[in-house]
């Protein structure tokens, strides 16, 4: 067993080399229309030897080191406690969402604008990954092209407003109802289709939505994309400094105090935070309602579920609108914030970014969605060194999720359903 | 006559890229067809191939080395063995793990390693294009002078040449060596190979390997032909070689080639006819097509779904 | 109410059902036996719409089903069970009562949003439902748990019950007794009188436990590789010579 340890755990050593040397080894530098070959950093070097040592030791001790993985007591300190009660624990997690929203509203008025407009991205993330959530959580259905429906929301409100002037308000439901269509039309053909082909056909399609939106450049403007979005207005108050809009007011004038660029940005806040927590509160409400146990029920077993009356078109549907339409949602609001559009916004990397988050939250989870929405929009910007390492992390962790605890960080937990004694 | 010459073209250079689709498909058909899984990181190990071949090429030429065949032969053999070497790590560290767990499992770690190896690339070599350089130049001509003419390239000729050795040796391969049989036993029925004695996780790392070799090989043709490599470039084509594996029926070796090259012909005709801008647009556009009324694809046989 | 008249079933070249009829009344327990292979699940799975029949008719209450899509068919009153129970594994026991009532309760999304005091009462009226059945097969004590996590015995009353809330008129049972223990057989046993005689639900099983089969029948259809070999009572088909050659020439 021994000599077959040791020669195991030098393939691998090799293979580490093999994989990581010639790649990390051997920096390719442009020059002109010449490419030169440039040695690595000695630390990099170092490196790469260093991880061929550690995989080489690893898999020499793997037994006992995954045997003395296994006796270490839990990392989580709240693993062995006994679940709480179930009613006490609602009151606790109700007591702390409404402590969370109180706090989130506050907290934009001593906050930085900077830190505010961050804020808004990420309630903007939360809504994208709550909707993906039902979608690939709940139905089981794996959409890589969700992005298209963020880019139908943002889109329409900017060619509206474009060419027809339509403001943020009218917009925010014509968006999130364009998307919903667009899913619904997009979802009756490829919703036959078995799981990984699903994910495939939806990859194409978010891809030659993109493609369409860069190309059309008559409408859309192609790769320059659409700028001077407005933004949203308080009972036709704008928050310019001057008033756009003949017939508006403008909120600093109104109210009598300086103009400050920060109330718009506030205000941006607060409506993506109304918008978030209307996205949690009607999710959550459906997660419990008969088609959400028929989201699951699919997801959990077709054929039983076939069996049992229940059309896998009409229910997969369903679930495919409902996502895209809370994608068209944060689309309108990304696009007031931003102000300007391009396809660049919607590639597929976004699309991963936020199944990304699903599955790190937790598939099905609504509170581990949203903290892992906060966490990967959030840690990036803290720690900027890192920050060209986000993909890198964002894809071992993904890796790392499936392999070890395929349920996420925080799992979906089951709601308790009392029942009736029956006499 | 100006036409035609157009047309056979554009026929030549759709039967060239579609020639190395089918080389990449090759990767995801077998895999597909012996764990029911999509590789998702099959384009990155192509892309790596092409990395790997153009640090060879490079480093010859900066040794002094100026003797062709040889620069092709080691960088060749350095794509391969570096992107076998990914394949059979990739396999090891993310999918055996999660094999047999429920389908969206293996998926989303595939998903997820394709990321990583895209980053991985961009960030030790940059996310910039990198020229490849066309060591091999020049070709024939058809057609009068001062009009349109049709040519094929040597570089064309390569990789017809080597795709169609590539394809040899592997339905060789398959049909006669022990190692192809017990593949071919373990894409019947894993369990039963099992059964018998067949040591199923060599047969699926040797599954692994093989595709991505042929995606090195690929990866090289690519290169050269394309000139220029950039760590997104592996995504895309892992695409296009998916829909040609789909379109030809997924885990069937010579629906791949069929399919590669049918895709590759589509594209140049969008390209040649309509506008470069709308191939990607028509080779998805066929993927969808094909899933929605033949999923089975052209070549693969229908699945009977157990109750 | 339930006719199949020389239903065939071909895949590709193999015949895997050949001309088998057979019919089921109300207030009656039908069996089909047969050795492994017969076709027997087959059969089931034309019947309730997971195959499309190559041949042959399906009259249920008189209306042509054969060829309809599955879950229009348990809509229609045929509900079945399977051969390895297919339960929402990570959905709770009640939970999984619930998804099986979704037709009883409201569709209507914004009302259920909204909570309306008509949505509530449904939603409660399912949830007695489940609540008595889970009653009737002993499984209250286990309501909360994951259905994915009860021992097998329990799964299988817990198949049968999310059949049983559904309300159906014919209820198809692919081997219900597979891997239950005697004392688990014998309460099926009583389960599935009563469901005849209480809730007046017909039933048709495929069961490989004779003494089941003989106990709780009131007809038998045997089937042999694909065909039909003979249909009678239980007293028939024991002295049946062409049903004693098959099994004993099996054996």
């Amino acid at each position: 067993m021994a000599s077959h340890n040791l020669k195991h755990a030098l393939f691998c050593a090799i293979v580490t080399l093999i994989i990581s040397y010639p790649i990390l080894g051997f920096n390719l530098e442009s020059q002109g229309i010449d490419v030169t070959l440039e040695g690595a950093e000695t630390s990099t070097v170092l490196g790469v030897l260093l991880a061929a040592v550690i995989v080489f030791l690893f898999q020499l001790f793997r037994d006992n080191v995954m045997g003395s993985l296994r006796q270490l007591p839990a990392v989580n300190p709240l693993a062995n406690r006994k679940p709480m009660e179930q009613s006490k624990r609602l009151k606790l997690e109700s007591t702390l969402l409404t402590l969370m929203v109180i706090g989130a509203l506050i907290w934009p008025f001593i906050a930085s604008r900077g830190a505010v407009d961050l804020a808004t991205l990420v309630l903007i993330y939360i809504m994208l990954a709550l909707g993906l959530n039902v979608v690939v959580g709940l139905a089981g259905l794996l959409d890589l092209g969700y992005v298209a429906f963020y880019a139908v929301g943002a889109y329409t409100f900017a060619l509206l407003s474009q060419y027809y002037g339509v403001s943020f308000w009218f917009a925010l439901p014509i968006g999130a109802l364009l998307a919903a269509l667009f899913g619904l039309v997009l979802g009756f053909p490829v919703l036959r289709l078995r799981g990984d082909y699903l994910a495939i056909v939806t990859l194409g399609f978010g891809e030659i939505i993109r493609i369409l939106l860069n190309n059309m450049t008559s409408l859309t403007g192609g790769p320059n994309g659409i700028g001077g979005i407005p933004d949203p207005t308080l009972f036709g108050m704008e928050f310019g400094r001057r008033v756009k809009e003949e017939g508006n007011t403008s909120f600093h004038e109104t109210f009598g105090i300086a103009y400050s660029g920060e109330h718009k940005v506030i205000f941006l806040y607060l409506i993506a935070l109304v918008l978030a927590v209307i996205t949690a509160i009607a999710i959550r409400r459906l997660m419990r309602m008969p088609v959400g146990r028929a989201w699951e029920a699919l997801r959990e077993d077709e054929i039983a579920a076939k069996s049992l009356g229940l059309s896998r078109t009409a229910v997969k549907l369903s679930a495919f609108t409902i996502g895209a339409f809370f994608a068209g949602f944060a689309g309108t609001v990304f696009a007031s914030k931003q102000g300007f559009i391009s396809p660049e916004s919607f590639v597929f990397l976004e699309s991963a970014i936020i199944l990304a988050i699903v599955v790190l939250g937790g598939m099905g989870s609504q509170m581990g969605v949203i903290l892992a929405a906060i966490a990967v929009t959030i840690l990036p910007e803290l720690a900027r060194e890192f920050s060209e390492y986000r993909m890198l992390i964002f894809g071992a962790a993904m890796v790392l999720m499936m392999v070890w605890r395929p349920q996420g960080l925080m799992p979906m937990r089951r709601i308790h359903i009392e029942l009736k004694r029956q006499e | 006559m100006q036409d035609l010459l157009y047309f056979v073209q554009q026929l030549i250079n759709g039967l060239t890229i579609g020639s190395t689709y089918a080389l990449i498909a090759i990767g995801y058909t077998m895999v597909y067809g012996i764990i029911g899984m999509i590789n998702f990181a099959h384009g990155e190990i192509y892309m790596i191939g092409a990395y790997t071949a153009l640090i060879a090429i490079t480093g010859l030429t900066a040794l002094g080395i100026v003797w062709l065949p040889l620069i092709l032969v080691v960088a060749l053999l350095c794509a391969m063995i570096v992107s076998s070497s990914m394949g059979w790590a990739v396999e090891r560290v993310a999918y055996r793990p999660v094999r047999g767990k429920h389908r969206l499992i293996p998926l989303i770690s595939a998903i997820g390693m394709s990321i990583f190896l895209q980053n991985y690339v961009h960030l030790a070599q940059g996310s910039r294009n990198i020229g490849f350089p066309a060591l091999i130049e020049g070709g024939f001509r058809f057609g009068a002078e001062d009009s349109f003419q049709t040519s094929i390239t040597y570089m064309q000729i390569t990789i017809f040449a080597t795709t169609l050795v590539c394809m040899t040796i592997l339905s060789l391969f398959i049909s006669r060596s022990r190692i192809g049989r017990a593949c071919r036993a373990v894409s019947q029925d894993l369990g039963m190979a099992n059964l018998l004695g067949i040591d199923t996780n060599r047969i699926i790392s040797a599954t692994f390997v093989i595709g991505a070799a042929l995606a090195a090989v690929a990866g090289l043709l690519l290169g050269m032909y394309y000139g220029s490599i950039d760590p997104l470039f592996g995504f895309i084509a892992g695409l296009k070689a998916f829909t040609a594996a789909v379109l030809g029926g997924i885990g069937s070796i010579p629906g791949a080639m069929l399919g590669g090259l049918i895709l590759g012909v589509a594209e140049s005709m969008t390209s040649g006819y309509l506008s470069g801008e709308y191939k990607d647009v028509v080779s998805f556009g066929l993927l969808i097509l094909i899933l929605l009324f033949k999923p089975t694809g052209l070549l693969g046989k229908p699945e009977v779904e157990k109750i | 109410m339930l006719e199949v008249q020389n239903l065939s079933m071909r895949f590709g070249g193999l015949l895997a059902v050949d001309q088998v009829s057979l019919d089921v009344q109300e207030h009656e327990i039908v069996a089909i036996i047969g050795p492994n292979g017969a076709g027997k699940t087959t059969v089931f799975n034309c019947m309730s719409g997971f195959y499309k029949p190559t041949g042959g008719k399906i009259l249920f209450e008189g209306r042509e089903i054969q060829g309809k899509p599955d879950y229009k068919i348990s809509r229609l009153g045929l509900v079945r069970t399977f051969q390895h129970v297919r339960l929402f594994g990570r959905m709770t026991v009640v939970e999984n009562l619930l998804v099986a009532q979704h037709r009883h309760l409201n569709t209507n999304l914004l009302a259920g949003i909204l909570k309306t005091p008509n949505y509530r009462e449904k939603e409660q009226k399912s949830l007695d439902r489940a609540a008595y059945w889970l009653d009737r097969v002993g499984l209250t004590e286990l309501a909360n748990r994951e259905a994915g996590n009860l021992a097998y015995g329990q799964q299988r009353r817990l198949e049968i019950a999310r059949c049983m809330v559904t309300e159906p008129k014919l209820l198809m049972l692919d081997e219900p007794a597979a891997g239950l223990n005697p004392a688990e057989t014998k309460d099926l046993n009583q389960l599935i009188i009563s469901l005849k005689e209480d809730y007046n639900v017909s039933v048709v099983l495929i069961e490989h436990d004779m003494s089941l089969v003989m106990d709780i029948s009131d007809r038998i259809n045997v089937i042999n590789q694909g065909r039909p070999l003979a249909s009678g009572t239980p007293d028939e088909i024991r002295r049946n010579d062409d049903v004693i050659k098959a099994y004993l020439g099996e054996a």
